[in-house]
């Protein structure tokens, strides 16, 4: 691997082709990218574009087809196996059966934890997402909002470094959704894990990331990849700056190229 | 207009008492032994409806309507006994019209919003049972009131004094077939099926190779398969145990197969993610998601087990056994022996579903289907 020591994922070349009855579907194509250790980075583009599919070859969930990649140094199965990572899908996808607490609990148990230990990281963790209270209720009995941040919980549970995000908040409203991205920014300063977060929306790629990574579909690619100038501190205010601003407004020059490039 | 709606059925039990009084006594004028006291059942059938019209809310009203309807049913029956097949029209009339009147008292209990758990535990049983003792009282009313002949219907009045009589062989039967062969074969057949899933689940050789040969298993008919499986093990429970487990199988494989695959992709890749192996899978997620279709079977085998217990023991058993017994007590005209045994197993049937129905609850608590949304 040709890798620096500091980086956390890396792609070359990296291609991803679907077999299916109406024929290849080419999912990824030549992406390359480097995601260091302590970024925040952000991928978006229309759906279709490949960036699901591109966090789901980091985390082994899909091979790729073509190319090379590697998590930590390792192939993404060996990442995989070592469990070096945590993975918050679209949706919380917490067990019913389960309370919070021991829906956090679900994957110590996997690894093998003593119960003493459990305990303790189910506290640390749902104080990380403010819901600290809630370990006895099941998933059923709390707002989307607060599933979601209990699904958050659950991949920080058992300390991975690196923090894997399927467009976690896309099914909740904008409030909610603006006080979730505000906490995860805390969350990132605090834990100073490395996020790949997958987004459609602008300004929460903005407002997140120290690096911006815009995808084009069919095939798909990588058009842009944009660093972000913003300060590491962020109010919400700051999505009123110039500066903001601008980065967004690059944001969508890069999706509209690579949309243009389609028709 | 509005009330008048409301109040249908006791306005026409009033106007059907009223044509039963017009039409008094209750016997046939050649009776053996003519009842009098019509005209006095008839007034507190009148009493019940002016008194619960001039009431409010669900409560008390459905107090007068309970004593209004049950207190002349059980004066109408009292009236049969040396009057069988000699009631007159003015007697089914006024069975009819307490009848309403129960219904009434139903409609007003089923309005009532119970604001502890033990009223509402209560109510729960009071409104079947109100039901279930009218299907009763109209039964006995019907054959005795009428005459039908015993040899079709016998009276459950007949019946309950036969169950009285008879305890020790009905216990006798219900040791040799419920606790011997239904709870054995079902308890084998049930967890055999189970097993035969998750390895079906695990090698695939089986789910292709065995699950089709299972469904042709089932479609066997236990007509058929019955007494070969008295030549088999023999005439005591046994053979029985052998046909429960056969009927009991494919339903708890079947459902286990298709419980295996209900866990959603998502959570899958999440075990995926924690680089689960398989038996944690399996126990962490897909049995728990697989339960309300385990519970499905447990329910579905609970009858059949009774259904295929019952039947196997018309091929052959010694001389004990609630299908031994059906098939001989019928042979010698004995139908209210009969009645007997299949009140019996309707009661041990609904206490089995009922049990497993209770297990279901405490197991499957946070599925929609049981916690309501």
């Amino acid at each position: 691997m040709t890798a620096s020591s500091s980086s956390v994922v890396s792609a070359r070349k990296l291609g991803l082709t679907f077999e299916t009855n109406d024929g290849p579907v080419h999912a990824l194509s030549d992406v390359d990218l480097e995601v260091r250790k302590g970024d925040f980075v952000s991928f978006i583009g229309p759906s279709g574009c490949g960036k699901t599919t591109f966090l789901r070859v980091i985390a082994d969930l899909e091979k790729a087809t073509a190319g090379e990649i590697s998590v930590n140094g390792m192939t993404p199965e060996e990442a995989r196996k070592s469990r070096s990572y945590g993975y918050v899908f679209q949706a919380p996808a917490l067990y019913p059966w389960r309370t919070i607490e021991k829906n956090i609990a679900l994957p110590l148990e996997i690894m093998g934890h003593s119960a003493e230990e459990r305990r303790r990281r189910i506290e640390r963790t749902l104080d990380l997402v403010n819901l600290t209270g809630f370990g006895k209720k099941y998933p059923w009995q709390l707002s989307g909002g607060m599933q979601q941040r209990a699904s958050i919980a659950r991949a920080l549970a058992f300390d991975a470094d690196l923090l894997l995000m399927d467009e976690p908040f896309g099914a909740l409203d904008e409030i909610v959704r603006d006080h979730l991205n505000a906490q995860l920014l805390k969350l990132w300063a605090r834990t100073e894990k490395t996020i790949c977060f997958v987004t459609h929306s602008i300004p929460e790629a903005v407002y997140l990331s120290t690096k911006i990574v815009v995808m084009s579909p069919r095939p798909g690619r990588v058009t842009d990849v944009i660093e972000s100038t913003l300060p590491a501190e962020r109010p919400l205010e700051i999505r009123e700056t110039p500066e903001f601003l601008e980065i967004a407004h690059r944001v969508r020059e890069g999706l509209r190229a690579g949309h243009s490039y389609e028709e | 207009m509005k009330r008048l709606q409301h109040n249908w059925q006791p306005l026409l039990a009033g106007v059907i008492t009223a044509i039963a009084a017009a039409r008094l006594p209750l016997t046939l004028p050649e009776a053996a032994n003519p009842v009098q006291g019509g005209m006095m059942i008839a007034l507190v059938l009148l009493a019940a409806v002016t008194l619960m019209l001039t009431l409010e809310g669900p409560i008390p009203r459905a107090a007068v309507l309970f004593v209004g309807a049950h207190l002349p049913a059980g004066l109408l029956l009292a009236g049969l006994s040396g009057n069988e097949g000699q009631m007159s029209t003015a007697f089914f009339l006024m069975i009819a019209a307490s009848w309403l009147l129960a219904w009434a008292c139903v409609s007003e209990l089923s309005q009532i919003e119970p604001r502890s758990t033990a009223a509402s535990w209560f109510l729960r049983l009071l409104i079947p049972a109100i039901f279930g003792a009218w299907i009763l009282v109209i039964w006995e009313a019907a054959t005795r009131g009428a005459g039908i002949p015993f040899i079709l219907l016998p009276p459950p009045s007949a019946i309950a004094a036969r169950i009285a009589g008879s305890l020790p062989i009905l216990w006798a039967d219900v040791r040799q077939t419920i606790f011997k062969a239904v709870l054995i074969g079902y308890v084998i057949g049930c967890a055999a099926g189970f097993v035969v899933a998750i390895l079906a689940d695990r090698f695939a050789f089986l789910r292709r190779g065995l699950i089709p040969v299972g469904n042709m298993v089932s479609a066997l008919p236990i007509i058929g398969v019955a007494p070969i499986m008295v030549m088999w093990f023999g005439f005591d429970w046994q053979s029985k145990a052998a046909v429960v487990i056969i009927m009991t199988f494919f339903p708890m494989l079947v459902n286990t197969v298709a419980g295996l695959s209900a866990a959603g992709s998502m959570e899958r890749d999440l075990m995926r993610s924690y680089a689960s192996d398989y038996w944690q899978t399996l126990v962490k997620l897909r049995l728990p998601a697989a339960m309300p279709f385990i519970f499905n079977a447990l329910k579905i085998n609970s009858t059949l087990a009774l259904i295929g217990a019952i039947v196997a023991e018309f091929f052959g058993t010694p001389i004990v056994g609630m299908g031994f017994r059906i098939s001989t007590e019928i042979g010698r005209m004995n139908v209210d022996m009969v009645w007997a045994e299949i009140a019996v197993a309707a009661l041990i049937g609904s206490v089995f579903y009922g049990v497993v129905a209770l297990a279901e609850r405490a197991t499957t608590f946070w599925h929609p289907s049981i916690r309501g949304g």
